[in-house]
């Protein structure tokens, strides 16, 4: 579709057209040990992952080659489950299956990898692999069914006059 | 029949039209100059362009010799506004992130449970 790299924040993402993936990355004023505690221990995990304002509940998790996970997003009726492998488990990569329960056949490939650019400086890339274009579209534009922004009012602008 | 936004994503599924819709970008053209790279028929570049026109994604000039096949941006500035929402969330949770790795630098010599567990869901609020 397109590649955007933007200045406002230090993420930058990439949805190439050649290959149904995102790619992701981001740097942090941390060590890759602590990048990789932050993505493998639990209590940690939870307090940074998922949409802004939902909890998160780890169900299982076993962060071991081998092993695997299930965690819980959001309360009630608005809840949300992911479960997935751990792949792969090294202080410098992890390699993990991702699934969205609510469509239990799809499946991602999250490759995340932690390479120290300098002392105390770490680069987290992550590549998420899925099954086609169409789904990876979807993936990039689902921020449309929970919010409203200038984009989703723009669309139903659009859409009511028939111009997609 | 399918809604018009997975008629978008059913276009852009197939690689030669995301090829199409790329070279597009940069100018209108014919569908004799959009065919010539490619190992197929003007019959099997005037389909995808059809796909591409019924998703509301290209059109065709009036000239009737050249019918230019012209992009339209609109759809695509909407796409780049979608990706742009999925990397802010995606910087909203690493500037979490970024809060919990202060936190853990803070703690680099407590007792590693100091630095766990705690709900701090509302303070990580305000300071990402």
């Amino acid at each position: 579709m397109t590649t955007t790299t933007t200045a406002d924040g230090t993420t930058t993402i990439e949805a190439p057209n050649e290959l149904p993936v995102i790619r992701m990355t981001r740097e942090f004023a941390a060590t890759p040990a602590q990048l990789f505690r932050a993505h493998t221990e639990p209590e940690l995990f939870v307090r940074w992952t998922g949409p802004d304002g939902y909890e998160v509940t780890v169900d299982q998790w076993d962060p071991r080659t081998g092993g695997s996970y299930r965690y819980l997003v959001g309360t009630g009726d608005d809840q949300n489950a992911f479960r997935g492998c751990f792949h792969t488990v090294r202080e410098d990569r992890l390699v993990q299956t991702f699934t969205w329960e609510g469509v239990p056949d799809g499946v991602a490939l999250d490759t995340i990898t932690f390479e120290e650019i300098e002392p105390g400086r770490t680069r987290v890339a992550t590549l998420s692999l899925v099954e086609s274009f169409e789904i990876r579209d979807m993936i990039l534009s689902s921020g449309m069914e929970v919010g409203v922004n200038d984009g989703y009012a723009r669309l139903d602008a659009m859409l009511a006059a028939g111009d997609v | 029949m399918p809604d018009p936004l997975s008629q978008v994503f059913a276009a852009l599924a197939d690689p030669t039209r995301r090829d199409i819709v790329a070279r597009l970008c940069a100018g209108d053209a014919t569908v004799g100059e959009l065919a010539a790279p490619y190992d197929v028929s003007l019959q099997a570049v005037s389909k995808h362009l059809k796909v591409l026109e019924g998703a509301g994604l290209v059109t065709r000039g009036r000239d009737a010799q050249r019918r230019p096949v012209h992009l339209e941006a609109e759809v695509f500035d909407l796409m780049t506004k979608w990706i742009e929402r999925y990397r802010r969330e995606a910087e909203m949770r690493y500037q979490r992130l970024d809060a919990v790795l202060a936190e853990m630098n803070d703690h680099h010599h407590a007792d590693p449970t100091d630095a766990t567990g705690r709900p701090a869901r509302s303070e990580q609020g305000e300071t990402a």
